[in-house]
């Protein structure tokens, strides 16, 4: 049977016809839908879940592929740093049950805050990397990659990108292998990586490493296009598409479906074979180097950005000088459309009193990001999930005790349990004074509404213990937590104003739930009466449905309210009703 | 063929696009859709691409390549301009929703839009909001515009309806059914 499917729940398919029988990962853009996909088969066939962060996700897959079943974890690009520290010496341990750690890069960052090629991990953890082109490759190299997993004894890299990972193409579905559990073998020697053994894998390591060469020599996973041109292209995954339609039969393909280890023989034959060779790949020249240490000449980088993402008339251009289709223009520069905070953002209210009080805002990755885009423009720093805290503990330390008065953190729920335990026991065991401010909506929202540890519920919908995030910070040592509501503004702003001015590390809990979540009825919407004095205050809340006309007036697009009522509160002159519909 | 589909995050988008695929493959196409997920479906602008054919590669449209452009909103169809093909058609919904660099007064929203658009290519515009609600529910939009895209296009009707059928929750299949229908006649 075929059917279109997401990149992303191919690859699942391929995993649940591989027969796996664990995935743990942690939600990331473009990542997201594998795992979400892998719940959707049965439970009794696939033990499926979300892990706290992605080093424990890969470290229970390990764990589940020693003890003899065959397991995955998947990740986006920067989650991949977060997993790097088991996967490098997974490498050496090799696996019982097949192996697959997915991971989805983001060129042109649509979902992320960097643009890393995770095919710089493969290399440096000496672990075979595969990368499908479309859906039906996503699943067949998938499933491919759980049996030479076992083969060669080594973990597997499936690599994606968003293209790949968010299109649909059509797939034809088989039926589950039949993957027995393996029997567990206490293996001292091979599971316990301590020096004396360690060095012994490394050796194991480099002499598999060799026998990956060889199969990628005569892998059809590498797979050479001869249209009798004396123009060759070398690309892999979305690069390769995008090469296909923007050149047609009017060059020769090398296309990589393994992109470590390469084929150095192969790349030879090929660059032999043509006058001229392109290497076409996005963000950073990894193969174009690898032919270039080959002492083979291409043209790469030259003549193709390391920057975001590719189109076939770029490569057009590139390669034949030809000029993009005809189009039209707009006849003005256009405003942008940058994402916004939902109506009845719960983080509204949050970064409403956070600008209002003028304090530093160390932010943390999440829907809660965009507390950083006019007007509410809050936040002051972002780098990786956890940051927040451990950054402003590192702040405050510099800076001095009536900077800390000054300064919050703010971190989600989700994020928190990822990184931002840690951080926090940082600060108290290291007599910090800080404020962290986590965001407690309820959900992982900015991954589109993923469980986890605190909202009392698993991956299949079941209820399962709740972390309680007061008794947590509590164990901690943080004798100030509170728990208020961000839409109470007056109570949060005293929250706030009492807490950073203490000079003793506190947590505030600002707890409303995502306004997306189905469990959230808000009603109604609201409405400027007569009183408005246009003092444009609401204007502040950044909320898109509240807009000024050019005579200052002001309006609220009742489609896109919500009835939410933030706006409610914040109006010194009683000029906005809510009104039931 | 090409299809690009363009919007403002939340609008619904996805699913036409979705539903869109599967009323291709459902004849045989090779057909790609290409989607976006995570922080740009906040608020911010939108777009998915659906191509179809004998063979697709790239999963995305590139500048004066797609055949028909639907928008689910004004700016957003001018800014989708550059994408559209000599000859090519655009199906604009009139709704207009301010994006936050206007709502703050650091742009404004350009005038005329839709007269603009209709000097350089073939545009057909209607208030689908109003005929969503007229079918039940203002979240229908992107179903009526399916339903005026599917009469501009040789694929037969029952195609669609069969992959509005297989698409969308049972409980919202009569609005849907009603809205594409609204749209189908309209155009």
């Amino acid at each position: 049977m075929k059917k279109l499917l997401l990149g992303n729940a191919a690859v699942a398919r391929g995993a649940y016809e591989a027969g796996v029988r664990f995935v743990s990962s942690y939600p990331g853009t473009p990542s997201t839908e594998i795992t979400e996909e892998m719940a959707k088969f049965p439970a009794e066939e696939v033990f499926v879940e979300w892990a706290p962060n992605e080093k424990v996700a890969a470290e229970a897959a390990i764990g589940a592929s020693i003890g003899g079943g065959r397991a995955m974890s998947c990740c986006k690009h920067v989650g991949l740093n977060v997993m790097a520290d088991p996967i490098f010496t997974d490498s050496y341990i090799g696996v019982g049950g097949g192996l697959c750690f997915c991971v989805a890069d983001d060129p042109g960052m649509h979902s992320s805050q960097n643009e890393q090629d995770s095919r710089h991990y493969a290399r440096a953890a000496k672990i075979p990397m595969l990368e499908p082109a479309d859906s039906a490759e996503c699943k067949d190299f998938t499933k491919l990659a759980f049996s030479l997993s076992e083969e060669y004894d080594t973990p597997f890299f499936i690599r994606l990108s968003t293209r790949i990972s968010h299109s649909q193409s059509m797939v034809e579905l088989e039926e589950r292998e039949d993957a027995p559990l393996k029997d567990y073998e206490k293996n001292i020697p091979k599971h316990v990586m301590m020096p004396a053994m360690a060095i012994k894998r490394h050796v194991v390591v480099e002499e598999r490493t060799e026998k990956l060469k060889a199969f990628a020599e005569s892998s059809p996973l590498n797979e050479i296009i001869d249209n009798g041109s004396d123009v060759g292209v070398v690309a892999a995954g979305i690069a390769y598409q995008y090469a296909v339609e923007a050149l047609g039969d009017r060059v020769n393909y090398l296309k990589l479906g393994m992109v470590y280890p390469l084929p150095d023989r192969k790349l030879a034959d090929f660059a032999a074979s043509c006058k001229k060779v392109y290497v076409i790949e996005e963000l950073d020249p990894f193969i174009e180097s690898h032919m270039r240490a080959l002492g083979l000449s291409v043209i790469g980088k030259e003549v193709f950005t390391l920057l975001g993402e590719y189109t076939p008339s770029m490569i057009r251009a590139a390669v034949f000088g030809e000029e993009k289709r005809e189009h039209a223009l707009p006849e003005e520069a256009l405003p942008a459309r940058p994402p916004v905070l939902c109506p009845g953002c719960p983080h509204r209210g949050t970064f409403y009193v956070l600008k209002k009080l003028g304090l530093t805002v160390s932010g943390d990755i999440g829907c809660y990001t965009l507390g950083a885009v006019a007007p509410l423009a809050s936040v002051d720093t972002t780098i990786c999930m956890g940051a927040s805290i451990s950054a402003a503990h590192g702040m405050a330390k510099v800076r001095g005790q009536e900077f800390n008065k000054k300064l919050v953190s703010v971190i989600g729920d989700s994020t928190f349990m990822h990184s931002g335990i840690t951080g926090l026991s940082d600060i108290v065991y290291n007599k910090g004074a800080n404020t962290v401010i986590i965001l407690d909506n309820s959900i992982t929202g900015m991954t589109g509404h993923q469980d986890n540890p605190t909202t009392g519920k698993t991956i299949r919908g079941e209820a399962t213990k709740q972390v309680d995030l007061i008794l947590l910070c509590k164990a901690l040592g943080i004798q100030h937590v509170s728990v208020v509501d961000p839409f109470d503004l007056a109570a949060f702003e005293k929250a706030v104003k009492e807490e950073v001015a203490r000079e003793e590390v506190s947590v505030i809990i600002a707890q409303r739930p995502c306004a997306l979540l189905k469990s959230v009825k808000y009603t109604g919407h609201c409405e400027i009466n007569d009183n408005c004095r246009r003092c444009k205050l609401c204007m502040k809340l950044g909320c898109p449905a509240i807009s000024v006309d050019g005579d200052g007036k002001v309006h609220i697009d009742t489609s896109l309210c919500n009835g939410c009522g933030l706006c409610v509160s914040v109006c010194p002159f009683h000029a906005i009703e809510k009104k039931e519909d | 063929m090409n299809v690009m589909i363009v919007g403002v995050g939340g609008q619904g988008t996805l699913l036409a696009s979705r539903i869109l695929g599967n009323t291709v493959i459902d004849l045989g196409y090779d057909v790609k859709v290409s989607e976006v997920h995570g922080m740009s479906q906040r608020g911010g602008s939108v777009c998915t691409y659906v191509k179809f054919g004998e063979k697709v590669y790239s999963p995305i449209i590139d500048e004066g390549e797609a055949d028909i452009i639907l928008a689910f909103e004004v700016l957003e169809a001018y800014r989708a301009l550059p994408f559209l093909k000599k000859g090519g058609k655009m199906i604009v919904n009139d709704q207009k929703i301010n994006p936050m660099p206007v709502i703050t007064g650091a742009a404004t929203y350009p005038e005329n839009i839709l007269e603009k658009l209709a000097a350089v290519a073939d545009v057909t515009s209607l208030d689908a909001l109003a005929l969503a609600e007229k079918a039940g529910s203002a979240k229908a939009v992107n179903v009526v515009l399916l339903g005026v895209l599917a009469k501009n296009t040789d694929i037969p009707k029952e195609a669609w309806l069969r992959a509005v059928e297989g698409t969308v929750p049972p409980k919202f299949l009569e609005v849907n059914l009603r809205a594409f229908s609204l749209g189908y006649e309209l155009a």
